[in-house]
This record gives structure tokens, sequence and C-alpha cells, in this order.
């Protein structure tokens, strides 16, 4: 399964790498990462990949995650990938924003790795 | 000629008369005078109808002398006095006349026109005081309307003069209540602005601690994350590769991965405690997101006041205390986030059973800890109908000192690691911001604590 996490923060990808290892070496994962909305967009429009999930963060600078999100929705109306947003605590406006722009499932920051593995599973069944 | 002597008594007695009217001793005299002209009147009658006698004059002479006398020596006619002037003469020339007439009638006879004359100059005398008398009293009449009509002005003027003192005295007096008034404006006006600056001050040390938790929470959540990803790093090189070592190296390294083991739930530990002081920060930023639901009040403190309690008990068995309700039903609903003043309830309880527990710790046998919680509907200065939810308890108290910093974000005066002093502020936050209610506090140290809360109705 691809998954493509958005987050500007470059300290994001040694962490889900690490996490996701024995998926990554067991061929389960692949993760790729974008360091912002514009990066995640050129990535998706490459043709290339396949991405059936993508990791945004709200807060970024440039382009948004929830404008990331409105774009993807904008552009790839068939075959759309999930879509999961990673909110701050305590941030129920852009959390009910996201919502009524068409995300899919919600995470908040500190992530919760539980969680975040088991929501993945959930999309493997059923995906 | 006996008219003239008549006509001059006449002049005297009712010259006398006019002077005593009006004293207190004209009564007495009232009389005299009337016989005394009813008397004149009689000789004159008496003379002209037997014919004239000499004596007869004698008679008029005396009548006169003793009238003259009566006006010099009785006291009660003194101020009649001068009017002797206009009367001697004629009584002189009658005295001398008749006298000459007595004594020489001859000599009377050739020098008859002589003393016709002196008679008429005495009489031109006696009109001519007359005269002036009546002029006097003209002049004396005038001068007494003028006084009495001055008096009548002056009354006036003193009576417009009480009105005038009793106006300003008003006046002074509602110059007063206004200024009273104003007084009481302005120092109403200075604890109004006294207090703005205190809730100007907080409200932007809520930002400013929201705005710090909101920084922090991105590296804070690194630290936590990547130390979560160490500690599985850690299980997988200990199922992984280290089975392979040789056994005495396996010991080693299992002591050295066993403190790393340590370490990395240390910092984990820390690190959600920091986590936990952010999020509570970060309560100051969401104080008005919550959505305002019809609440009962009522209920929630008493539910809150409950569990308050049971939660203390569960940590300290031994742990009591009188609890008191005074609800009032007739409050009814208010709009608010039931959650966020549970939060407040929670808060506020929790601090008072902490206040009585600690204080049941200095004094276990004499003390009696309680805790109040009454409410009811008060209308506030402007007007508003508002809940008053006061709680209160015989705990510790708080200090002076501490009272202008207890809404202060990180003030607390529980030991480190029992509070992060954010509780209150977040409280103040929840009530003034989140609800435009109020939160006030009032005690004395040692021996109680009472939070009241105002909440609007309408």
């Amino acid at each position: 399964m691809k998954i493509l996490v958005v987050d500007d923060e470059a300290d994001v990808q040694p962490l889900f790498t690490q996490l996701f290892r024995k998926e990554i070496r067991k061929g389960e994962v692949e993760l790729n990462f974008a360091l912002s909305g514009e990066d995640a967009l050129s990535f998706l429009t490459t043709g290339i990949s396949e991405v059936v999930l993508i990791l945004s963060d709200i807060n970024m600078p440039g382009m948004s995650g929830l404008e990331l999100l409105q774009n993807i929705r904008e552009q790839h109306p068939l075959a759309p990938p999930l879509v999961m947003m990673i909110t701050a605590y305590g941030d129920p406006e852009n959390l009910q924003r996201a919502l009524d722009l068409g995300a899919d499932d919600f995470l908040t920051k500190p992530l919760d790795f539980n969680k975040l593995k088991e929501k993945i599973r959930n999309i493997e069944y059923n995906g | 000629m006996s008219l003239f002597p008549f006509l001059t008594i006449l002049f005297l007695v009712q010259y006398l008369n006019k002077k005593l009217k009006g004293s207190s001793v004209y009564p007495k005299w009232k009389d005299i005078f009337l016989i005394v002209q009813f008397i004149i009147v009689a000789l004159l009658v008496v003379e002209a109808v037997t014919s004239s006698r000499p004596w007869f004059n004698w008679i008029w002479n005396f009548l006169l002398f003793v009238s003259i006398g009566a006006v010099l020596k009785v006291h009660e006619f003194r101020k009649a006095r001068p009017v002797i002037v206009a009367v001697l003469p004629m009584f002189f020339v009658a005295l001398v006349e008749d006298s000459v007439k007595l004594l020489n009638r001859d000599f009377y006879e050739r020098w008859d026109d002589y003393f016709s004359a002196a008679t008429f100059f005495a009489v031109v005398w006696l009109l001519a005081f007359v005269f002036i008398i009546r002029k006097q009293q003209k002049a004396q009449e005038q001068e007494l309307l003028r006084r009495l009509a001055e008096d009548a002005q002056n009354r006036i003027i003193a009576e417009r003069k009480a009105a005038l003192e009793i106006e300003v005295q008003e006046r002074t007096g509602e110059l007063l209540a206004q200024k009273e008034e104003l007084e009481k404006i302005v120092l109403q006006l200075q604890a109004t602005q006294t207090q703005l600056v205190q809730q100007e001050k907080l409200a932007s040390l809520g930002e400013l601690t929201a705005g710090i938790a909101h920084e922090i929470q991105n590296p804070l959540n690194f630290v936590n994350n990547f130390a979560e990803v160490s500690a599985e790093l850690l299980e997988e090189l200990k199922a992984g590769p280290l089975q392979n070592i040789s056994e005495s190296d396996k010991e080693y390294a299992d002591e050295i991965l066993q403190d790393l083991k340590q370490n990395l739930s240390k910092i984990v530990f820390h690190g959600k405690r920091a986590d936990g002081i952010v999020k509570g920060m970060l309560m100051h930023s969401r104080t008005n997101t919550g959505k305002k639901e019809p609440t009962d009040i009522n209920a929630l403190a008493d539910e809150y006041l409950r569990l308050s309690y049971h939660g203390l008990r569960a940590k300290d068995k031994s742990f009591n205390s009188a609890m008191h309700t005074d609800l009032d039903p007739s409050v009814g609903m208010v709009e608010a986030v039931p959650q966020d003043i549970g939060r407040v309830l929670l808060n506020i309880f929790n601090n008072a059973f902490y206040s009585v527990s600690e204080k049941k710790k200095i004094q276990p046998e004499t003390y009696g800890p309680a805790v109040w919680v009454s409410s009811r509907k008060i209308v506030s200065e402007n007007g508003t109908e508002m809940l008053e939810l006061v709680i209160r308890d015989n705990g510790m108290g708080i200090p002076e000192t501490v009272l202008e910093k207890l809404y202060q974000p990180f003030f607390t005066t529980k030991p480190a690691g029992q509070g992060t002093g954010l509780g209150l502020s977040i409280s103040y936050d929840i009530i003034t911001k989140g609800h435009n209610g109020e939160m006030k506090v009032d005690s004395k140290e040692g021996e109680f604590a009472e939070f009241t809360i105002l909440l609007p109705l309408a």
C-alpha cells in the first residue's frame, strides 16, 4: 500500500520510516513524503503513483492541508485516495472544515501509533 | 367777648384729645374732656341767654387759666406743652383787657381799638399755630404712612429673602447630592477600571499561555513519538540481531538495553506529563468554542460535588467532609457548555476539599470539614437576571497576597507535581470569556474561602 505523508516537519520522515520498519521490510507498505502541499500535489500528478492513503498535516506554510485536500478532491474525482488529516489537539474548527471538505478520517497530535496502525490495517482489509 | 376763650379752651381740649388718643391713659381723660366741653358749651349758652356781665369774663379767664395750668402741670399732657405758646397771648390779652375794663372804664373805652387789635393779633397768633400744628400733623401722618409703606416693603423683602434662603438651601442640597452621587460614580469607575485592567491582564495571559502551548506542542510530540518508536526499536533489536551474539555479550547487552528502555520510558512519562500541561494550557484557547445548550446548573453542581468528594475519598480513605447544598430550583436553565461548567465546578470543589483536608491534617481533633454550595437568582447592577452559584469551604482560606494572583496561569500553592496552576485560570476564562459571566472570590486566611460564579440567565 502506498502512503503519502505530507508534513512540513522533516523529522516526520525518519519517525514514520522507523514506525513502519517491519511493514516496509515485508513490502506491505510503501512510504512517500512531501514537505508541503504543493510538493504533494506535484507528486500525485506524476501519475506513476498509485497512492492509496494520504496522511496530511493541516498547519503548513504555503498550501495548507485543507487546501491540499480541496485540490485532491477536485483533481481526482475518480478512484480518489483516502485522505486522513492530522490535526493539532483542541482545534475543532479545522476538524469541522476538514470534514466539510471530504476528509475520510482524523488523527490528533501527538500521534497514537497503535491507533494509526489499526486504521491502516482496517483500510487494507476493506480496500 | 366770650367767644375767644371758649374757642381757645375748645381748641386745647380737642388738641389734648388728639394727642392722647391711642395711649393707655386716654380712656380716663376722654370722659373728662367730654365733661369740660359740655361745661363750656353750657357756659356759653348761659352767657348768651343771660345778657353779658363783666364777671362772666372772669369765669372764662379762670377756666382758661385752669386749662393752661393743667396742660403745664399734668404729667400725662407733657407732650402737648408746646401748644401753650399758641394760647398764652390770648389768655394774657383777655386778662389785661378784663383787668383794665374793671379798673379803669374810661381808659379802656379810650384804648378800645388797641385792645381789639391785640385780641385780633392773639387770634391770628392762635390760628397761625393751629395752621402750623395742622401742617405738622399732616407731615407726621405722611411720615407715618411712609414708614408703614417702608415697613411693608421691608416685610416683602424679608419674605423674599427667606424664600431665596430656602431656595438656596434646596439648591445646595441638590448640588451636594449630585456631588455625592458623582463621587460614588467615580469610585465605581475606578473599581471597574481596576477590574478591567485585571481582566485584560488575565485575558492576555491566557492568550500567551495558549500561544506558548501551541508552539511547544509540535516539538513535544516529536519527543514523545521518537521515544515510543525507539522503545519499539529496542524490542526489535533484542528479539532480532541480538539473538545471535554470545551468551556473555548478551548479558552485557541486556543490561544496557534495560537501562535504555528505562530511560525511554522516563522520557515518555515526562513527555506525557508535559503534554498534559500543554493540553491544559491549550484549554485557554478553546474556552469559547464549545456548544451551548440549556443546562441545569443545580444538577451539575450536585453531580460534580459528589464526583469530587468521591474522587478524593478514593485517594484518601480517611478523608471525610460535610456537604451542604442549598440549590434553588427556581433558577431554571442556563445557556452553557455543560462540560466546561463541569470542569470549573470540579476545579473549585477539588480545591475546596483539598483545602479542608489540609486543615484536618493540622487540626485532627477539633476541626469539622464542611463544603457548602448554594444557588439563587439575582439581579445584577445593570439589571440583568443572573444565576449566582456560591461555593464555600471552611478550610485553610486564601492569603491576601495570593488572592490577586489566583487566576494567573501556572500560579499554584500546591507542592510540585500536584497542581499545574491552570485550573482556576482556565475556570476564570470559561466563566468570563466563554459564558459572559463573572467569577469572584472572598476569603479569610485560616477560616474560609468562597467562590461566587455569576452566569447570565437570559
